[in-house]
């Protein structure tokens, strides 16, 4: 790791079209070591496509994304395989294998990618189940957990090779209020404890502005602004104003583009 | 005229289409069966695990299909070569028919339907639901954890199990004949070992058999990695593996039999 | 455990198949075990082969002791030249037997019928049987019988079937 580098992902230029929609217009972002990055804007804004073009699952348009210094987006199929070993990510679904039980499904990496014995695997996976407060339901299948749970079950899975970097896609989706307690505390502590650089994917103002370091808003394939979430907070910037006190429409449009609303409904086809 | 012109165009895209299916198809197997990142785990035992599901769940069906087409083939044949007095014969017709034709394609049907389409669904499914992007993110490649283990657990049951749909149906076959019809039993068996080759009739049904099981094997493993993952998808996935298996399978047993059998 | 029962069950279907195709070859097709199935060459030029085939049987006396590998023309003779495998066991066929076209039954398949001749010598790897009697072609048979020459023909033209 070279410390001497502030930001541990740095994207630059980043174009990414779906068909003829583009989804990113050349963009720039950094995402500071050690912080808990959050990127908020509203829904079908490609929160999650910028998740997987950093993961390298996609490939980007134009523009380049380093990750830890090392550029990812044209990297072969080996290495990204080894690169990818030290990151975490978090599904919206959890995504958990629907084949083995929950203890397996925290085991998977562990076994996959060290040699640790059966002994050393057990406790470390016990560890990681207890802390996100799921020890009790190791034996349990997938399918037997509720959507909350199978989230939390999957942070544990994120988390078992101990990453130096989690990207997490809309993670308080369906907590329960205490979960969601427990769950913003506990992204903060292993954020701290292990010395993580995380980004959290979010609409969820509150909780993203309570333990996020530092905030993007995208809107329009375009990153609107960045700072702190006390200098988001008292931005003058209308857009701004607009996410974060919840307006329904504004320079931000709700609407996804269409024709004109009264035309369409009055019948003139195009 | 323009109207014309869109026909063809349309043609011509869904032709490119399936010309560019066939290319990811191929790159997919390539990969997943000769990709140099390492699988991450014992390959073994991933396979025998698919063999389970592929090929031991599968028995049933087979068998008891067997069984009943290798009946109706002694009924059937039984009727007929009575009329000329050669009722003897009904050992050698079972028996050609099944281990030339009938015990590898109803074999890879009956495949295609039970496993293949299962195969299709599952894999499928793990696309919708996001397990094979986690695999990736894990930095294990879902080609040769996923993809990979089933693809050979296809290619190693199919002939097994189109040897104990051929065994099982001539079973059926002389227990119509022999123990219900009284043909004798010596005959029975006499003129069958008489008139069937080992290399030409028993391993030319198994060369088909082993062709067979990677056609449908490589088209469930595709239709499922390369389905749009919604349930919609999916369920077109299965449809597609089942009606393409079975079309490819019934083509390519045409070829074969033209080939191993006709002189060509 | 439950890993273990899946192992077991995939070992037996492995061995279910693996059996399957044994008695396929052993019971169906009737390949024998014993590896001592190593042949010898034999010739035989006929006038008319009729629908001989390949892979048709050579009998003697009922018993099968080999199979035809070929059938070609002979371009000199304009014969028809059946090249035979003879099971090696089978040593000792004198070198005046005869070899005739023989169906099995009246619609049955086409063979090869050997009768022993009397010498002391027998065929050796790459010889050749002289003494042969062509297919019965149903249809010349028929006609001849028509126009009330089959015995008087037959007296004349003795190697004409």
């Amino acid at each position: 790791m070279n410390q001497e580098n502030e930001s541990f992902i740095e994207i630059r230029g980043l174009t990414f079209m779906r068909g003829d929609r583009v989804i990113f217009d050349n963009i720039d972002m950094d995402i500071p070591r050690g912080k808990v990055t959050g990127i908020m804007g509203p829904s079908g804004t490609g929160k999650t496509t910028l998740l997987r073009l950093i993961g390298a699952q996609l490939r980007p348009d134009a523009g380049k994304i380093f990750v830890d210094g090392r550029c990812v987006s044209t990297m072969g199929r080996d290495e990204l395989f080894r690169v990818r070993s030290r990151m975490g990510m978090l599904f919206q679904s959890g995504a958990l294998f629907t084949d083995i039980t929950v203890f397996e499904n925290v085991a998977f990496p562990l076994r996959v990618h060290t040699r640790l014995s059966e002994q050393m695997i057990h406790d470390i996976v016990l560890m990681k189940l207890q802390a996100v407060g799921l020890r009790g339901a190791s034996q349990l299948m997938p399918a037997e957990l509720s959507g909350g749970m199978s989230r939390r079950v999957a942070l544990a899975r994120a988390i078992s090779l101990d990453p130096d970097f989690i990207m997490y896609d809309e993670p308080f989706v369906g907590q329960d209020p205490i979960a969601m307690g427990v769950l913003v505390n506990l992204l903060r502590k292993l954020n701290n404890a292990l010395n993580l650089t995380s980004v959290i994917v979010s609409h969820d103002l509150s909780e993203t502005a309570s333990i996020a370091d530092y905030l993007y808003l995208l809107a329009d394939g375009h990153v609107i602004a960045g700072g702190t979430p006390d200098e988001l907070q008292s931005s003058e910037d209308p857009k701004v104003r607009q996410f974060m006190n919840g307006i329904p429409d504004g320079p931000v449009p709700f609407h996804y583009p269409a024709d004109d609303y009264a035309k369409e409904l009055l019948g003139e086809r195009p | 005229m323009s109207r014309l012109l869109d026909h063809v165009a349309t043609l011509g895209r869904s032709g490119l289409e399936v010309l560019q299916a066939m290319g990811r198809a191929t790159i997919m197997l390539g990969m997943a069966l000769f990709g140099r990142s390492s699988s991450h785990g014992s390959m073994p035992s991933l396979v025998v695990k698919q063999i389970y599901a592929v090929g031991v769940l599968s028995l049933i069906i087979i068998t008891v299909s067997g069984v009943f087409i290798g009946m109706v083939l002694g009924l059937q044949g039984y009727n007929i070569l009575v009329r000329y007095g050669t009722e003897q014969s009904v050992g050698q017709m079972v028996a050609l028919s099944l281990v030339r034709e009938l015990g590898p394609v109803v074999t890879a049907l009956l495949f295609a339907g039970r496993a293949g389409s299962a195969l299709t669904a599952e894999i499928g499914l793990m696309k919708a639901t996001e397990q094979l992007s986690s695999l990736e993110m894990i930095g294990v490649d879902p080609l040769k954890r996923i993809i990979a283990p089933r693809f050979w657990a296809g290619f190693i049951s199919m002939p097994l199990l189109a040897c104990i749909f051929s065994m099982v149906g001539i079973f059926g076959g002389s227990m119509v004949g022999v123990d219900w019809l009284g043909i004798y039993e010596g005959s029975f068996w006499g003129n069958m070992q008489q008139s069937v080759d080992f290399w030409n009739d028993v391993v030319d049904g198994l060369i088909k058999s082993v062709m067979f099981g990677f056609v449908v094997t490589w088209i469930a493993v595709f239709q499922g990695y390369d389905a749009v993952p919604t349930s919609e998808g999916i369920s077109r996935a299965t449809t597609r593996t089942v009606v393409y298996a079975s079309l490819a399978v019934l083509g390519l047993d045409f070829i074969l039999t033209a080939v191993m059998f006709g002189d060509l | 455990m439950r890993m273990r029962t899946v192992e077991i069950s995939v070992g037996a279907f492995l061995l279910a198949g693996l059996f399957a195709l044994v008695l396929l070859a052993l019971r169906v097709s009737g390949l024998s075990v014993n590896a001592d199935n190593t042949t010898y060459r034999l010739y035989a030029e006929f006038d008319n082969v009729g629908s001989l085939t390949k892979r048709a049987k050579v009998a003697m006396g009922g018993v099968t002791i080999g199979r035809v590998v070929d059938i070609e023309l002979d371009k000199k003779t304009y014969m028809a030249r059946v090249i035979m495998d003879i099971e090696t066991n089978v040593d000792n066929i004198p070198v005046d037997s005869s070899a005739a076209i023989l169906t099995a039954g009246l619609l049955g398949e086409k063979f090869i019928g050997i009768s022993i001749g009397g010498s002391r010598d027998f065929f050796k790897d790459g010889e050749t049987i002289d003494d042969t009697q062509s297919a019965i072609v149903l249809e010349d048979l028929i006609g001849k019988f028509l126009l009330g020459s089959v015995g008087k023909d037959d007296e004349e033209s003795n190697d004409s079937f």
